[in-house]
């Protein structure tokens, strides 16, 4: 599943994509412990996967919390992620 | 003073159903759905696989009260009670405070399984437009989601933001969708992102003697522009199916067909009962896994 977290406003798309099929398979989700921001969290989603999703009262800010990443040459969580799994749209 | 007549034209009834023809207490499993949303709660009893009887409620300030609220209208004058049903989960807002719920699900898979069932397994694409949020769904023949995205920052594109425009221009809710439709020519529409904004630009055209069927047409062409442009997101796939309370307005579905150039499904249920659906049908898979553990 794709599971889109984040919001489309005024200024444009904020979505970061998560494909959970991939992230189900990955043992350690590094992605958690690589962001800045805190920005993930591991759970259990409602086909009994585990998997990772961004945390609830993060995603109105996505915009805003990922901002300074998008000034590197590759975000921290797209690195760690070794399925590929995190995507965003901005 | 004068006493000023106050009239709510956002207000819409609230129903029940049930089929007769069931005989409950022969049943092996009846299984319930709980969805307890921003705006309004369902309930949804299933006896072995059919669909039984459902509600659809205003939710109150009180979660738990409003899904017992919804269980018990559904269950009024057939006889059963809630200690009869065999597996509840509770999906919606809420879903963690209803009391008498095995299980929590996202409304999002139950949204997608529920539409799965009333539409048919033929369903690729899942737009619910509820209370306060917006959610786009793609989803598999088994009603399992494939990919989703939801909408909850801001009011356009939900009932609510449709609620404040009945208000403004003193239409019950129930007949904005045909009054809109009654236009000559399509206006163009309102802001799309933000409903105060919308509405503040719906105050000045009223100002400027638009007539109120143009106002609404230039509302419900924005909210449809506001979740083409969200769909357009997840891969829009036929067949197309609208659930939640926006499905019963004919000024949005219709402008939104045209857009997206994909006709929707004619719905056979109360589109609104979607998620508790989606719940109950949950309900009964889990049930089944329990008898079997034990």
């Amino acid at each position: 599943m794709i599971a889109n977290y984040g919001y489309k406003d005024g200024s444009g798309d904020w979505f970061i994509s998560i494909d959970t099929d991939k992230c189900a398979k990955c043992e350690d989700k590094p992605c958690v412990e690589a962001c800045p921001r805190d920005m993930f969290y591991v759970f259990t989603d409602d086909w009994d996967d585990e998997v990772v999703g961004v945390v609830e009262e993060k995603r109105k800010k996505v915009k805003f919390e990922c901002m300074p990443c998008t000034k590197l040459e590759v975000r921290p969580c797209v690195k760690a992620c070794k399925p590929g799994a995190i995507t965003f749209s901005f | 003073m004068a006493e000023q007549q106050q009239k709510e034209y956002w207000r819409w009834t609230e129903s029940r159903w049930h089929n007769k023809d069931i005989d409950w207490k022969k049943a092996d499993m009846i299984t319930a759905g709980i969805d307890v949303g921003s705006v309004s709660s369902q309930a949804v009893i299933m006896v072995d696989g059919e669909l039984y009887a459902y509600s659809n409620t205003r939710t109150g300030s009180n979660s738990p009260d409003s899904a017992i609220k919804a269980a018990k209208m559904a269950l009024d004058g057939t006889g059963m009670s809630i200690d009869d049903i065999h597996y509840t989960v509770g999906t919606g807002y809420g879903r963690v405070n209803v009391p008498f719920a095995n299980r929590a699900i996202t409304e999002i898979a139950c949204h997608a399984r529920g539409a799965n069932y009333m539409y048919g397994p033929t369903v690729r694409t899942v737009l619910d437009m509820g209370g306060q949020d917006c959610k786009a769904i793609h989803c598999d023949e088994k009603g399992k989601v494939t990919s989703f995205l939801m909408n909850d920052k801001c009011a356009a594109g939900t009932g609510r933001g449709m609620e404040v425009f009945a208000d403004l221009l003193g239409v019950p809710i129930t007949e904005v969708g045909d009054l809109s439709l009654q236009v000559d020519e399509e206006p163009e529409p309102v802001s799309s992102t933000c409903v105060v904004f919308a509405k503040s630009e719906a105050s000045a055209l009223l100002r400027a003697g638009w007539p109120k069927e143009k106002v609404l047409a230039a509302y419900c062409s924005a909210m449809a522009h506001r979740v083409v442009t969200l769909l357009e997101k997840i891969n829009v796939e036929k067949d197309f199916a609208i659930t939640g309370g926006i499905a019963k307005n004919k000024g949005v579905v219709v402008r939104l067909e045209k857009e997206l150039g994909l006709k929707a499904l004619e719905p056979r249920y109360d589109t609104q009962i979607a998620g508790a659906l989606g719940g109950a049908l949950f309900a009964m898979g889990l049930l089944r896994k329990q008898r079997a553990k034990k």
